[in-house]
């Protein structure tokens, strides 16, 4: 039982940190939203792609289709990672590439791999049925829910119109209507399809740590330095117990996000057999869970950021509301907290949104406090 | 990572689970905090003691198994899974203990512990006093030196002292150089509270069991032997196990595990058609998933030599707030049934005191916010 991080995992999230600190500055999330030069943007996710992250879950057989830019490890890794890339609030789909995207395309031997791989080729991926598809205004490749199973689609096969949305970084877009055919079939199995969701929402989580330990620490920094009534605003035990609050919900999701990480890569082995992550719980809740905590921590943090930083945190030219923005669209894609509540409420035999919705409709007069103590 | 627990490690959950399924009693004790149900906890735990189950992290030699950390919240799983009693020795075992093991002498260990594992002595925590609460250094009971008897002469006032009416002995900081300044002149004293010159007053909780008491020092003598950790060094010795009754060693998570799962059954028994109470059922069980892995993320943490610090602050948010919810949620879910006398109605009142004890939750933000977080003092 240890909750280390092992040494390949932290070197690939380290040498990912050091990079975006580096290169990845406001000015390169700001190239991000309309109007900006996403070529600077592109130029760091290759950058990324030259030491392997995007092929963190793709096998690293050298004679595969993806020119040894595998790295052949899993989830475990997958986490310190996203939470660097969350931390940097770099607007590229790294949750659709490195979670879910590479690994099927390198599964069903897809001739684009290497290109992905190398963040040459922008793919991006949908797979909540929303019609929603983030990066969708610049991704030449895209996966998507079929009636089949996912497929993978060239931007030209399909009707995309762009969207404004909050986090305009996101470069989303609608699909105007469902793929008539088309694309090529990646995968059809309902475990693989699974699979998949369950490691967009675990990327999505670690995103939004990394979000969120970000918002920290920039707000840390403004409230020791802006002074009002002659001292800092750091120092008045209004601020103070705000953000020790915001910290102590990221506190708390972190190793949820680490545990639903170990969880998915041991599923179905002995090892997860031998373990009690969660109360007997599967992998797929123990990840509900963890995004249920990692997008709650980042809502609460963004709000009581802004509200830290006073009226500079209402303004666009200051670099807090990039962080927030990305946060508010995290939270709710991949399944929001009610949606992964609900899966929970499943799993614990409790009463779900349909049991409910059809007792209101037999009439039947339950109220609270009738059954035992 | 590897969430795996060892052979040895289940190996360890097994016997615990199994003991337990065998022992602990069916019917639920009466209330710890009443005389009578006091002397019915002390039964159980001296039987927990011959089975040496009573003090699992603890050496052999004082009765205990030398389990490590991870054993040890194993343990307290299967202890709060098997529905057994409250401890009414924690005070001594979690509080006193840590203290004894890091500054006491081989003497005071030897004399002292083998009988704190046994349930012989009972030990209460005599820090509080009328103004002195969070306020710790604030402390006026005073420790007069007695050249002639080789010891101190005590007197003054403890208050909210745990137990305090049933216990047979306290731990607690007295003033022993009144012109030093605050956190300065206090020593760490042990003393029987049936010494003479000791009065006891029990006064009954939220919950109407008289679980507080006064303690009344009037020149009650303590010899040199029951001074721990050196003269006028009792905060220094105070402070460093303040982290044990915040964070893992008296909260642990199984617990609120338990407490959850409680609240889950409750649940299925109380259909709620809006769904947003229900919503706040399957977060009580979150919340408690999430207090559990934060918990072994910190065990990680010191069984690599990290020690985890001002991080103890966040443990004691986080549980006591979360006892709160827990107890409010099944309240809710009771309905007109919430205001008769049961478990959850009892375990509310005695929750409300988590975010007050062991250093106040107001404390406890500033204490994350300036040591964790880095922001400026006032």
């Amino acid at each position: 039982m240890r909750f280390r991080i092992a040494e390949d995992d932290a070197a690939l999230a380290g040498a990912a940190a050091a990079l975006l600190a580096k290169e990845a500055t406001a000015r390169e999330i700001r190239a991000g939203w309309p109007g900006g030069d996403t070529g600077r943007v592109d130029a760091v996710w290759r950058r990324l792609a030259a030491i392997g992250a995007l092929g963190t879950l793709v096998p690293d057989s050298a004679d595969g289709p993806g020119s040894g830019l595998g790295l052949g490890l899993d989830e475990n890794a997958l986490v310190p990672l996203l939470v660097e890339l969350g931390r940097s609030g770099l607007p590229v789909p790294a949750v659709e590439t490195v979670a879910v995207g590479a690994p099927l395309l390198a599964a069903a031997g897809s001739p684009h791999l290497a290109e992905v791989l190398a963040g040459r080729l922008l793919l991006t991926a949908s797979l909540d049925g929303s019609g929603l598809v983030p990066f969708g205004q610049r991704a030449p490749l895209l996966v998507l829910r079929a009636d089949d199973g996912l497929r993978l689609y060239e931007r030209g096969e399909l009707a995309l119109e762009p969207v404004e949305s909050t986090d305009g970084s996101r470069a989303s877009a609608r699909l105007l209507r469902p793929p008539d055919g088309g694309g090529q079939l990646l995968c059809t199995a309902p475990e693989e399809l699974e699979r998949a969701w369950q490691r967009g929402v675990l990327g999505t989580a670690a995103l939004l740590v990394g979000l969120a330990e970000r918002m920290i620490e920039l707000t840390v920094d403004h409230v020791q330095q802006r002074r009002q009534f002659g001292a800092p605003v750091g120092s008045f035990q209004a601020v103070q117990h705000a953000l020790a609050d915001a910290h102590l919900a990221v506190r708390f999701a972190r190793p949820a996000v680490l545990a639903a990480a170990w969880s998915q890569a041991s599923s179905g082995t002995a090892a997860e057999a031998a373990s009690e992550t969660a109360a007997g719980a599967d992998a797929a809740v123990v990840t509900s869970m963890a995004k249920v905590l990692a997008s709650d921590a980042a809502r609460l943090v963004a709000r009581t950021a802004i509200q830290c930083h006073g009226a500079i945190g209402c303004t666009t030219e200051y670099d807090l509301h990039l962080y927030a923005k990305r946060a508010w669209a995290l939270a709710a894609a991949w399944g929001g907290p009610a949606a992964h509540r609900e899966l929970i409420a499943r799993h614990l035999h409790l009463p779900t949104v349909e049991m409910i919705r059809d007792r209101i409709e037999q009439g039947a007069g339950f109220g609270p406090g009738r059954g035992p103590l | 990572m590897d969430l795996r627990w060892s052979a040895e490690e289940q190996e360890f959950r097994r016997e615990a689970r199994t003991w337990l399924e065998a022992n602990v009693p069916r019917q639920p004790l009466p209330s710890g905090d009443t005389r009578a149900g006091f002397a019915a906890h002390l039964a159980w735990e001296q039987r927990l003691f011959a089975a040496r189950w009573s003090v699992v992290s603890w050496p052999e030699a004082y009765g205990g198994r030398d389990a490590t950390l991870w054993q040890w919240l194993i343990f307290e799983e299967e202890y709060y899974r098997a529905g057994a009693p409250q401890r009414v020795t924690q005070n001594g075992i979690f509080l006193l203990a840590p203290t004894l093991f890091a500054f006491g002498t081989p003497e005071q260990q030897q004399r002292l512990l083998p009988r704190m594992a046994a349930a012989e002595d009972v030990w209460a925590q005599g820090w509080s006093e009328p103004g002195a609460g969070s306020d710790l250094a604030a402390i006026s009971s005073r420790a007069v030196r007695d050249p002639a008897g080789g010891g101190w002469r005590l007197s003054g006032q403890k208050t909210w002292t745990t137990r305090g009416a049933f216990c047979t002995h306290l731990f607690g900081l007295f003033r022993t150089d009144p012109a030093a300044e605050r956190h300065h002149g206090l020593s760490y004293l042990l003393l029987p509270l049936d010494a003479p010159g000791v009065t006891v007053r029990g006064f009954q909780r939220l919950d109407g069991d008289e679980g507080f008491a006064e303690v009344f020092l009037d020149d009650v003598f303590v010899p040199d032997a029951d001074v721990l950790g050196g003269v006028d060094q009792g905060w220094a010795v105070a402070m460093a196990t303040t982290g044990s009754e915040r964070g893992l060693t008296l909260r642990s998570p199984g617990r609120f595990l338990h407490t959850a799962e409680r609240l889950v059954r409750t649940a299925r028994a109380h259909p709620e058609p809006t769904g947003a109470l229900r919503d706040r059922v399957v977060q009580g069980w979150i919340d408690a998933q999430a207090y559990r892995l934060f918990t072994l993320e910190q065990v990680t943490a010191i069984s690599e030599g990290r020690p985890v610090g001002a991080e103890s602050s966040l443990n004691k948010l986080f549980w006591s707030e979360l006892d709160v919810r827990l107890h409010e949620t099944a309240l809710e879910l009771l309905g007109p049934q919430a205001e008769l006398d049961s478990p959850w109605s009892r375990g509310f009142l005695f929750s409300l005191a988590g975010p007050i004890y062991a250093g106040t939750n107001e404390i406890q933000r500033t204490i994350v916010a300036e040591r964790l977080l880095g922001l400026p003092r006032k």
